[in-house]
């Protein structure tokens, strides 16, 4: 875990936050690269697509998971319910984007707000068993709801319009590709935005010790139901971007192994840190498109092995690893 | 209708001493160490697979088998702890919990390597097989003997922590492990022992499964779910919260598909997260 250096006497708190959320040339670097797979590697645009998507529901989950320490097992619930809210309006005769995908994100954040008293209500393993429970919860009654949904087959009939009336989405993924990574690009601003402010330092504070946060006087449990809400809407608007680009929604969009995933992810790539979740998405869906295509077993014994080297070299992931070598070598 | 009733509860009662024998183990540990192994269904697998192949290799009874499945997966499970566990007790649960799902994911790509994806399957000796009447209903033998392996299991378990001075020195490192520790106990090592027997238990689970649920290398993750439930529902650390948790997963499961099937596991996950919420540490857990 990252705590933030004090701030040395000659600055003020605020010079502090505002040092803090500086933009950086790697920062620049990353997000430069992330526009590469138009010229470069066209072909793999659909794959570009599914990694902003996985990008974007692991930055929810480090909001909470990694700046706020609620483990969770379960965010998949909100992903799917974006997902199928996003499909069902669509079905139904409203196949505009944006607005479908602001909906779907504001019904997720509103069931994300309703399931956060629950949620702070626990700890532990009870926590853990919670999302679970309450992941596997939804997934059953969307099951149970097929007339509404299409149980185990998938809703059917999806009618998406063009983006602004213009940009169709067309078989190559170039629109699909474009329009989430922009949504991916404004959610993570707001995120920094978020993590650097004293909100975000106020979750970091609960995370490292949950019974000195009341004790100085903060309110932890109503920041907790916050950033919960907010994760549960962003997990949303990466579900509806699913349903939106690929036209499908299955029974998958609310799984516990989505739920898994993006956990593995996460702890890849590093928690606590906004592009701890980019990377991580990004190294796991490049490795599953390699090793999945030799073989399935390849994939599973090398994520296996991954997860178990850095658990226990890399306590901080993958990035926190790389960020330690550059601070050394800077020293 | 009294008779169908009968036998769901029946039934679930057996899946439910099943599930027992996979959890029992990992209530112990994590409540002894606080270590989340979500590899514990892998040693049930192990205990799967170790059955398989002694009766199909070398021809070995049933009852022969299942003592091997335990040794298979205690053994293993030492191993395991002492090399690589061990490390992890001072780390955070989170990290624990995808070490131990990393190892998961591995035995299932070993499993799948050496036995291949299909389900296994196993010839029972024929005292096993059919069913046995008693007051016009049917029951089918395999479950009752799953029930009375159970209940042996259970028994020794209780006398064994209630009664030795194993369990004593168990009971004490569960309540208080600085204390227990102060008074010259070996923590690590009863740690290690309780590990061990809780790792076999599972592997004994997986072995007695393989007629009920069948063995694939999905199992390791396929109950890992239903396990954790019986932990947490049970409350950490207790057998008797283990025993009830099982028995009311299982029965709830069973007769959850039975009359409501299109429900599939709806009920089961309320309960959990109800109870969960009502007491966050399990029905019988201390903290």
């Amino acid at each position: 875990m990252r705590v933030p250096e004090p701030a040395p006497k000659s600055l003020s708190p605020r010079d502090w936050m505002k040092r803090q959320s500086r933009w950086s040339v790697y920062e620049l670097i990353a997000w430069a690269a992330a526009i590469t797979p138009f010229f470069l590697f066209p072909t793999y645009l659909p794959l570009a697509n599914q990694i902003a998507i996985a990008a974007l529901f692991a930055l929810s989950v480090d909001l909470i998971l990694g700046y706020a320490g609620i483990v969770t097992l379960g965010h998949a619930m909100f992903f799917g319910l974006g997902a199928y809210f996003a499909g069902i309006i669509s079905v139904h005769g409203w196949g505009e984007p944006i607005t479908g995908l602001l909906m779907a994100g504001t019904f997720a954040g509103l069931v994300g707000f309703v399931s956060s008293f629950l949620i702070t209500r626990v700890q532990h393993l009870a926590l853990i068993m919670v999302t679970l429970g309450l992941g596997y919860l939804t997934l059953e009654l969307a099951n149970a709801m097929s007339w509404l949904t299409g149980g185990t087959d998938g809703l059917r009939g999806m009618n998406r319009w063009p983006i602004f009336d213009t940009f169709r989405f067309d078989l190559w993924g170039y629109t699909a590709y474009s329009y989430s990574l922009v949504v991916l690009f404004i959610c993570f601003l707001l995120s920094r935005r978020l993590v650097n402010s004293s909100f975000g330092l106020a979750l970091r504070g609960v995370r490292e010790n949950i019974k000195r946060m009341p004790a100085i006087g903060s309110d932890h449990k109503w920041h907790l139901r916050k950033i919960y809400t907010i994760s549960a809407a962003m997990a949303g608007l990466a579900g509806a971007l699913t349903a939106q680009t690929t036209n499908v929604v299955g029974m998958d969009a609310l799984s516990f192994q989505r739920s898994a995933d993006v956990v593995v992810m996460l702890i890849l790539g590093g928690t606590g840190r906004l592009y701890g979740a980019i990377l991580g998405a990004f190294i796991y869906f490049v490795a599953r498109d390699q090793l999945a295509g030799i073989n399935p077993q390849y994939w599973y014994f090398g994520i296996g092995v991954l997860l178990m080297l850095v658990v226990l070299f890399m306590p901080k992931g993958i990035l926190g690893f790389l960020a330690g070598l550059v601070e050394r070598r800077g020293k | 209708m009294i008779g169908q009733i009968a036998i769901v509860l029946f039934d679930g009662f057996a899946f439910g001493m099943l599930l027992f024998l996979l959890s029992v183990g990992l209530s112990v540990t994590l409540g002894l160490m606080g270590f989340i192994n979500l590899a514990h269904g892998a040693f049930g697998m192990l205990g799967g697979y170790v059955t398989v192949l002694v009766m199909r290799q070398l021809g070995l009874p049933f009852l022969a088998a299942l003592p091997l499945a335990f040794i298979a997966a205690a053994l293993a499970s030492v191993v395991l702890e002492r090399t690589l566990f061990r490390r992890l007790y001072k780390a955070g649960e989170l990290n624990q919990v995808l070490f131990t799902i990393g190892l998961v994911f591995v035995s299932i790509a070993l499993a799948t390597l050496l036995f291949g994806t299909v389900q296994q399957v196993i010839i029972l000796p024929s005292w096993l097989r059919g069913s046995v009447e008693f007051a016009g209903l049917n029951f089918t033998s395999y479950r009752v003997f799953l029930i009375v392996v159970a209940l042996i299991v259970t028994a020794v378990l209780v006398f064994g922590l209630e009664r030795t001075r194993l369990g004593a020195q168990i009971r004490a490192s569960v309540d208080n492990q600085r204390v227990a520790q102060g008074l010259g106990l070996n923590v690590e090592r009863v740690f290690a022992i309780t590990f061990a027997l809780g790792s076999g238990l599972a592997g004994l689970g997986g072995a007695l499964a393989i007629d009920i649920v069948g063995l694939s290398p999905s199992f390791a993750l396929h109950f890992l779910v239903y396990v954790l439930i019986v932990v947490s529902v049970g409350g950490l650390g207790s057998i008797t919260g283990s025993f009830v948790g099982a028995a009311l997963l299982g029965i709830g499961d069973v007769a959850g598909k039975y009359f409501l099937p299109e429900f599939g596991g709806f009920f089961i996950y309320l309960f959990l997260v109800a109870i969960l919420l009502v007491r966050p540490a399990g029905l019988f857990g201390k903290r």
